[in-house]
């Protein structure tokens, strides 16, 4: 079986300016939604205390409010989580109880409303802590971001290190914006998350790049256009298959995977829609408009390379002038 | 072409061979199991206390599984939880307070994989069930409590010099001592910058008089913090003995904090009353002039007088003792049970260091025949444990501490002294804690992610690759095995972003063969040979594959960097897996294609899927 049966390159650039709007629209959009109703962060970055409890009955959100309001902690929320058994408890900073005290004091109220509650799991953070978290993560996506640029611009060209960032920096922030959206709670492994994605979708534009590349010097009479319309062509079936087979094991993590995993599974999801789309229809066209041609990609591969296809006899770029 | 050389299948297999090896611990389960450990670092820990542990059993009848020594300690499984507990039981009274006693699970593998090195994989918290705590050492308090400590100091240097000053106070971490008059000050900051050289001296006047102020310098104040956290983590150490848990986690991190994990512990709130706890031990003098009866007895009923404070000693009857503090904890450097050669009653038998040797030798010099009081400082509450008269003059440093009630106490007071307090107040700016039922809940969540996707990708490849999509599915098995293999040799933690981890190196490791399989078909729908089609193939496929792992290596390593917890162990696992996912991608593929379809001399056809030539 082959899925694609393509005689002729599709003409990918020439949808560029049509491409270009529907990243700017989507952009633009997170933004705004990123803007105006901001990120759910959870505890991780916010501070605070999150209590997952279970009763062997279906739980009575009822009492359990009334058992945190008794200790006077009117703005902790209480809602069900996964099944009726299961309880979530969110408790805001509180400036005069340290966040380890703050749980033994709602553990023994709920025990005391009643006595077959279990307390499952307890997170609680600290306020400073969780600043500190928050200003890592932000450190943690420079980085990464600031590793890709300087390996693609060493391995490639500089054109392709900053088309490949900010496509890659575009899909962050449609994650971000789907995340603000759907008010969906931003937390640690959410983080990791999209970290990996972004590791994951610069693959994307490598595969993309280095076919660029290879046609650069294989196609001699080629356009730019044509080139990259061709790298893109021959690259999609890969493209697709292996991004069908990652997305179905993000899918049995979404299944299977339980409350825990669920928005750091969503958020690969979405990263790895958006990163096929970006990686081909976004980075190519800003590489293009970059200016990559045959003489700034091949001109500083050839030494590197030269050695090993010292067969290859090749022509000067001026000779294509 | 497409054959290795000898050597290289032998690697391949080697390597196989290895990783089935490590893998397999994690397939035999756990059994219930004590583990016996010195409860004193003083204490040895050699074969003679594993014949002990054997001796107990063999005594008492008790069935055991297996017992061992390894590095930590003793361990002794057995078949079911009322052995364990009734094991743990007769040892905690046999062994005696040397030990500590815990409950513990160990993996059921055989002792040779054991011998090896091979152990299953090491379980976070959040799969295992258990509390972690990130606790922040307050470094502001421990810069009070060493500035206090040079308010006494430089009162009795003073004195000793017979130097007039008015008075001794101290503002936060700086030392301010007022003078009547120049001189005075001029002869007292020559004596202080002898004897202290890590303060910085400040003069200043104030009014009338002036006014020498004393600060710690950087250098001073961070060997106060050094020794601070370093303390502290010992005193957690100690406590953490007390409470029982198997495997304990106490480490710094960062300048001021720690963190500690404590697998399976189910009691926080014991956890957290012991880890929290703030003994400290105080040396004042008794106040010898109130001892008339309108003033004892108002001090029965908690009023004191100026200057004093009143507390209970074991007796229940109240004592006066000055506010002044002579000597605190922190002077210790040492402290062991004893027996007073005289009257046989038990002791505790204290070491100053040199500093506290001094202080303590004029004391006892200018208060021979007062009474000294001995008070012991707990979550608030003080008591006198013993208040004996000064015989003499005591120098050296060694002091002996009486009126023990038995040797038991003299022992627990003497740890309590040793390693009993704390040196700061400490924090708790974290805590998660998973329940048991959790954990397991957490695991199956994980495989069934791993497993079923794995299962999903299997057909699919399959399906569409035919045999190429076998070779492919065949290669990430082993990749799998290889990252668990990794990762139980390692004993790095595995959390639940671990777990997904793996299941995400598995969906992203997939690439490589689907690069590799595209490529071959590519080549044969050029028109190569099916031979050269597959050279070429994994040849030309291999820059791509590089690259691109390169970029995801990228994130894993930033992720290690700035990531804490859970995200540390998310990217552990995730590095580890692009690592191996290049070796089985790659080299085991090819090994098996190789395999398959190198010896054949006529080979026209590659069941690779169907190719639509153009």
């Amino acid at each position: 079986m082959e899925l694609f049966r393509i005689k002729n390159d599709i003409p990918f650039m020439s949808y560029g300016r049509l491409t270009t709007a529907i990243s700017l629209v989507t952009f633009i959009l997170a933004i705004f939604f990123l803007a105006t109703r901001g990120l759910n962060f959870g505890v991780d970055f916010t501070g605070g205390t999150v209590m997952e409890v279970n009763y062997p009955q279906a739980a009575n959100l009822e009492n359990v409010r009334k058992a945190v309001d008794s200790i006077g902690l009117k703005e902790a929320t209480v809602q069900n989580f996964g099944s009726s058994h299961d309880v979530l408890i969110r408790l805001p900073v509180k400036a005069d109880l340290s966040v380890s005290q703050l749980s033994e004091q709602v553990k023994a109220a709920l025990v005391a409303a009643d006595p077959t509650a279990e307390v499952r799991r307890v997170e609680a953070v600290g306020a400073q802590v969780g600043d500190e978290l928050y200003e890592n993560g932000g450190l943690a996506l420079f980085f990464v971001s600031l590793g890709i640029v300087l390996y693609l611009w060493l391995r490639f060209e500089w054109r392709f290190a900053v088309a490949a960032i900010i496509a890659n920096m575009h899909d962050v922030v449609i994650i971000l914006g789907f995340f603000a959206f759907f008010q969906w709670e931003f937390n640690l492994t959410v983080l990791a998350a999209i970290l990996a994605v972004l590791g994951y979708s610069v693959n994307e534009s490598v595969v993309v790049f280095d076919r660029v590349r290879e046609n650069f010097r294989k196609m001699r009479k080629a356009s730019v256009v044509q080139v990259i319309d061709n790298a893109i062509t021959r690259t999609m079936s890969r493209t697709i298959i292996t991004h069908t087979m990652t997305q179905t094991m993000v899918g049995s993590m979404l299944l299977f995977g339980g409350e825990v995993l669920h928005n750091f599974a969503l958020a690969l999801t979405i990263g790895i829609l958006f990163g096929i789309y970006s990686s081909v229809l976004v980075a190519c066209p800003i590489a293009m408009w970059l200016g990559v041609n045959r003489a700034n990609l091949i001109g500083d591969v050839e030494k590197k390379e030269g050695e090993k296809e010292a067969k290859v006899v090749e022509p000067h770029p001026s000779d294509f002038a | 072409m497409n054959r290795y050389p000898m050597w290289k299948n032998i690697l391949v297999a080697i390597v196989i061979l290895i990783g089935l090896l490590y893998t397999i611990p994690n397939f035999f389960g756990e059994s219930p199991a004590v583990q016996i450990t010195p409860a004193k670092s003083t204490t040895k820990l050699d074969s003679a206390l594993l014949g002990q542990v054997e001796a107990i059993f063999k005594q008492e009848k008790i069935a055991y599984d297996s017992v061992y020594l390894d590095e930590r300690g003793v361990k002794a499984s057995f078949a079911n939880t009322d052995t364990q507990i009734k094991a743990k039981d007769l040892l905690e009274t046999g062994l005696g307070k040397n030990y500590t006693v815990a409950l513990n699970l160990l993996s059921r593998s055989p002792s040779w994989l054991r011998s090896i090195g091979a152990k299953p994989m090491y379980l976070g918290l959040d799969l295992r069930g258990g509390v972690h705590f990130l606790m922040q050492v307050d470094m502001k308090a421990a810069l009070n409590k060493a500035a206090e400590r040079f308010v006494g100091d430089f009162r009795i240097a003073l004195r000793k010099e017979r130097i007039s000053y008015v008075g001794v106070t101290r503002e936060g971490e700086v030392v301010k001592i007022n003078f009547n008059n120049e001189a005075e000050l001029v002869k007292a900051k020559a004596i202080i910058s002898k004897e202290y050289p890590n303060l910085t001296l400040t003069e200043s006047t104030s009014g009338e008089e002036k006014v020498l102020a004393a600060s710690l310098n950087l250098v001073e104040q961070k060997t106060i913090q050094d020794f601070a956290i370093k303390q502290n983590i010992q005193t957690l150490h100690n406590r953490i003995n007390e409470l029982g848990v198997a495997e304990p986690i106490i480490q710094q991190q960062g300048a001021d904090r720690v963190v500690v994990q404590l697998p399976g512990v189910q009691d926080t709130a014991k956890a957290k009353e012991i880890l929290g706890r703030t003994a400290t031990l105080e040396i004042r003098l008794v106040d010898e002039e109130k001892t008339d009866a309108a003033t004892m007895e108002k001090a029965e009923q908690g009023q004191a007088p100026l200057g004093d404070d009143v507390f209970k000693d074991r007796d229940g009857r109240a004592i006066l003792v000055k506010k002044s503090v002579v000597l605190t904890g922190d002077y210790i450097t040492d402290a062991g049970p004893g027996v007073d050669s005289q009257s046989g009653r038990s002791t505790v038998n204290v070491a100053l260091d040199a500093r506290g040797a001094r202080i303590f030798k004029e004391v006892t010099r200018e208060n021979v025949g007062k009474r000294m009081a001995i008070l012991l400082i707990e979550k608030g509450s003080t008591e006198v444990i013993t208040a004996p008269t000064i015989n003499e003059e005591i120098g050296g440093g060694r002091v002996q501490i009486s009126g023990m009630a038995n040797t038991q106490e003299a022992t627990d007071i003497s740890l309590l002294l040793r390693a009993g307090a704390l040196a700061a107040p400490m924090d708790i700016i974290e805590e998660r804690t998973v329940g048991p039922s959790m954990g397991e809940a957490n695991i199956k969540r994980g495989i069934h992610s791993t497993l079923w996707g794995f299962a999903a990708i299997a057909v699919m490849m399959m399906f569409y690759y035919m045999i190429f999509g076998a070779v492919s599915v065949l290669a990430l098995a082993i990749n799998l095995l290889l990252l668990v293999a990794i990762l139980s040799m390692l004993q790095a933690t595995l959390t639940l972003p671990g777990l997904a981890a793996i299941a995400l190196a598995l969906g992203m490791a997939i690439d490589a063969n689907v690069l590799i399989n595209e490529r071959i078909r590519e080549e044969l729908r050029n028109g190569n040979t099916p031979q050269a089609s597959i050279h070429a193939g994994y040849e030309r496929a291999w820059d791509t594959i590089l690259d691109s792992n390169v970029t995801t290596l990228i994130a894993g390593l930033a992720l290690f960097m700035f990531g804490t917890g859970p995200i540390k162990g998310f990217a552990v696992v995730h590095v580890l897996g692009i690592l191996t996912s290049m070796f089985s991608a790659v080299l085991v593929s090819r090994a098996i294609v190789n395999m398959i379809y190198g010896y054949r001399r006529k080979l026209t056809k590659l069941s690779i899927g169907q190719i639509y030539k153009a």
